[in-house]
């Protein structure tokens, strides 16, 4: 339902209370974003946009864990594999 | 673009449709809720390698699908005073009411104009002092802080000629909806990731354990979906009906609370109106009292109107998952995108229409490998 | 949910009294609008083949007749204008049917009060367009309207080239066996006007492809290669080109989503609109059937020109009952490509 896309704060251009905004480049495209909701954000951080509203800054160590879930799933499976073999 | 291609791996994904098909041991059906996952899967064509055992089911998040013809007339009847400038998302102009939609008003001569944002409204109405301009505020949860927003900008403001005609709707609702309904067949949900980015997921805790259903907030891309597929089917195998987050990058338990604030401030639970499905009690949002000076309907004073949907295509029933696109006898042939017999067909994000664009499918050809070289 | 309601549905739209944008969007109800109202009543052997531009003989000699109207709006947008994109347009259209571009024209309509410098920077921009390609533009027309009644300005092109090959360059020529070629990156013009639109607009380093093609084509048939179809990809993008040829030549076309190139700055700025670059415009890329012995020999000749550098093969024409588009996406799994009902509108939610 919600098409949202992450992007890079390049910088703050206001920082009133209703419209905290950056300027905010999706892979070339930039554009301004509204910051309201993630006040934590900083220059770098990379947030969700939707519709031109910052949602949640990005988790770059979460980022990974769909990697880290397989990586592991994968191991207990082989190490299940070869269990079996030597049984 | 960093965090979405690394997502869209056929290698990873592949590995995880492996991982997929070993654990699964009988049939399973599960429901994406959200609209935008629905075109991801039809886009890249997840299903298709799914086992056949597992059933997708397509879920109601669609707000442009589930938007009442009702309001679309307001809209339409709003649009076409001289007096204002209409703003709407691209995808929602296309959707017709009982009889128009809003690109046959701007045709007509109506000043319609698509933004990307809310907040370009609030702008559009500040250089236009002495036009009204109207936001056609629809959406879902994820939507709802930005539509928000815009009328505390034009409060801030003091803008007197920004008004929001708004159709919230809200997810959990509808969850319950379809799980209470006698002929249910949805045995686990992939939540809507970018809904929970802003509600968090506590909210789905007590529908897990009511309803003995496993919900797995998910993401868009397709290793995210394939990932929420996997972890919704691993619970249904050991019987467990769990609220997992897959998408832990943007969501966390709570949500956010400031953008939840911000809602709250603003809007609230009323009754709504879903399109092809009828009212579902507190499953959407209206403008709270102290904010009626922002209500579209007041100013515009279309509050009072009612109308008839008509009954004539299932999109209720695919929009509550108890039937797919082809299993409608209009589909594909008195239903299309150019001749839309339900808002699911209208809106490319319509399950009909992701079905009908991506799915009228054939098989490949050989020779693929002959052409490889030629590159 | 309430047992007691039926599901519902909107009345359907079937017809529009009006014309909507849309049906100048290069999808269905344009399409509509060509089947119904224009094609019936001019019914003619060359018009019926529905290329990019007629092909006509006159005595002893085979030209290309071809137009083409310009309504671009911003005027000015980064990589090109109104002006170069009157040109090229019209070159490309010759071009697509083989033929060398000869001989333009061009008709102005102007709004009462455009500005004078601005009329000049367009016309400028012609002139620099049509010496880079090697027309002359040899004949013309202004009108001015009411300030209100048009928007600035519109151009309107026609264009004559010579044919000097005797192949048949049509959809109709495509047959199984075929290669399809795609002369470079896409999406740039479409996403490049977007990017300057107003409510819509964002910032990015996008440029308009817009180039004339004519030099790549000639070349190709110099070198004898047996070109079967050609067409550039400008409204409806590259899906709505490869969609109109499988349904002329009734032919499944079959395409992998890995070979097509999109430029970052161009799939982010889709990304962030929730469009697809498959259907966005272009003016300065094409697609070419060739038969598949041909196919090597025509990329490395199209690799010879800047814009060609990217030229690749990106698939293959198979026997079929109907008409056909299927891609082969990233996932390894195949897919219909259809073309749009109309202009493809932003997908936000």
């Amino acid at each position: 339902m919600c098409l949202a896309i992450p992007g890079k704060i390049k910088s703050i251009i206001s920082d009133e209370p209703l419209s905290r905004t950056a300027r905010v480049d999706f892979g070339g495209t930039i554009r301004e974003v509204n910051l309201v909701c993630v006040p934590e954000a900083k220059i770098g951080d990379y947030v969700l946009v939707h519709v031109g509203m910052a949602l949640s800054t990005i988790d770059e160590t979460e980022a990974q864990q769909v990697f880290r879930y397989l990586r592991e799933m994968e191991d207990l499976s082989e190490s299940r594999e070869s269990g079996d073999e030597i049984s | 673009m960093k965090f979405l291609d690394e997502y869209r791996d056929p290698t990873a994904v592949r590995r995880y449709v492996r991982a997929i098909a070993e654990i699964t041991t009988r049939d399973w059906t599960i429901m994406e809720i959200c609209g935008g996952q629905t075109h991801s899967i039809v886009k890249f064509g997840l299903d298709s390698l799914l086992p056949d055992k597992i059933t997708l089911l397509h879920g109601p998040g669609c707000p442009v699908c589930v938007t009442p013809a009702e309001l679309i007339d307001k809209a339409i009847e709003i649009a076409s005073r001289p007096e204002v400038i209409f703003c709407s998302f691209g995808d929602m102009m296309r959707v017709p009411g009982t009889g128009k939609d809003l690109l046959s008003v701007k045709a007509a001569g109506g000043d319609i104009r698509m933004v990307y944002s809310p907040l370009d409204a609030v702008r559009l109405a500040r250089e236009n002092p002495h036009r009204q301009v109207v936001f056609f505020a629809i959406g879902f949860e994820t939507t709802a802080p930005a539509n928000a927003m815009a009328v505390m900008q034009a409060k801030q403001s003091g803008l007197k000629n920004f008004t929001v005609l708004v159709s919230h709707v809200l997810v959990p609702p509808a969850i319950e909806a379809i799980l209470s309904s006698p002929d249910n067949r949805v045995q686990g949900f992939l939540a809507a990731g970018h809904v929970c980015a802003v509600m968090g997921y506590t909210e789905y805790e007590p529908i897990a354990e009511q309803f003995r259903v496993p919900i797995v907030v998910t993401g868009f891309e397709p290793l995210d979906i394939i990932q929420g597929i996997y972890l919704c089917i691993k619970q249904l195998e050991e019987k467990r009906f769990e609220v997992e987050n897959a998408y832990s990058r943007v969501v966390n338990r709570e949500g956010n609370r400031t953008a939840q604030r911000v809602m709250g401030d603003l809007f609230r639970v009323v009754n709504r109106k879903w399109r092809g499905i009828g009212e579902i009690p507190a499953s959407g949002l209206g403008l709270k009292e102290e904010y009626k000076e922002f209500d579209a309907e007041l100013r515009f004073g279309v509050a009072g109107k009612k109308v008839e949907e008509a009954t004539e295509c299932i999109s209720g029933l695919i929009l509550r998952g108890m039937k797919k696109p082809p299993d409608c006898p209009a589909y594909g042939t008195k239903c299309t995108p150019e001749h839309p017999l339900g808002a699911t067909m209208v809106s490319s994000e319509g399950t009909c229409a992701a079905y009908y664009s991506y799915r009228r499918l054939a098989p490949l050809g050989k020779s693929e490998s002959q052409r490889q070289k030629n590159g | 949910m309430d047992k007691k309601i039926e599901p519902s549905c909107p009345i359907p739209i079937t017809d529009y009294p009006h014309i909507l944008l849309a049906h100048g969007g290069g999808g269905k109800l344009m399409h509509q609008l060509l089947e119904k109202i224009i094609l019936p009543s001019f019914d003619n052997p060359a018009l019926n083949s529905r290329h990019d531009g007629a092909v006509l003989k006159m005595g002893q000699v085979r030209i290309a007749f071809t137009t083409d109207s310009y309504v671009v709006q911003p005027l000015f947008f980064p990589g090109g204008d109104i002006g170069s994109l009157a040109i090229n347009g019209t070159v490309n259209d010759l071009a697509m049917c083989g033929a060398g571009p000869l001989y333009l024209s061009a008709g102005f309509i102007l709004e009462e009060g455009f500005p004078m410098e601005t009329l000049w920077r367009v016309v400028q921009s012609m002139k620099k367009a049509a010496q880079d390609a090697g027309v002359s533009l040899v004949t013309g027309d202004t009108k001015v309207v009411d300030r209100g009644k048009g928007d600035q300005i519109f151009i309107n092109t026609a264009g004559i080239g010579l044919i000097k090959h005797d192949l048949n360059i049509s959809p109709a020529s495509v047959v199984p066996g075929d290669a399809i070629i795609l002369s470079g990156d896409i999406g740039r013009h479409g996403m490049a006007i977007m990017s300057a639109r107003e409510n819509i607009g964002f910032e990015s380093a996008i440029e308009s492809d817009c180039a004339p093609l004519h030099e790549m084509v000639l070349k190709l048939l110099e070198e004898k290669i047996k070109i079967h179809c050609l067409r550039d990809l400008t409204r409806g993008g590259l899906a709505g080109g490869l969609v109109e040829i499988a349904e002329t030549c009734n032919c499944r076309l079959e395409i992998d989503e890995s070979r097509i190139k999109i430029r970052e700055e161009v799939r982010s700025a889709c990304e962030l609109l929730g469009l697809d670059p498959f259907y966005v415009a272009n003016e300065g890329r094409f697609i070419a059937f060739v038969p598949e012995a041909d196919a090597t020999r025509s990329i490395d000749i199209l690799r010879q020109f800047d814009n060609g550098r990217e030229s690749t093969v990106i698939g293959g024409v198979h026997e079929s009952d109907a008409g056909l588009v299927v891609l082969k996406t990233i996932m390894g799994v195949g897919r219909i490509v259809d073309m749009m009902s109309g202009e493809q509108l932003p997908r936000i939610c």
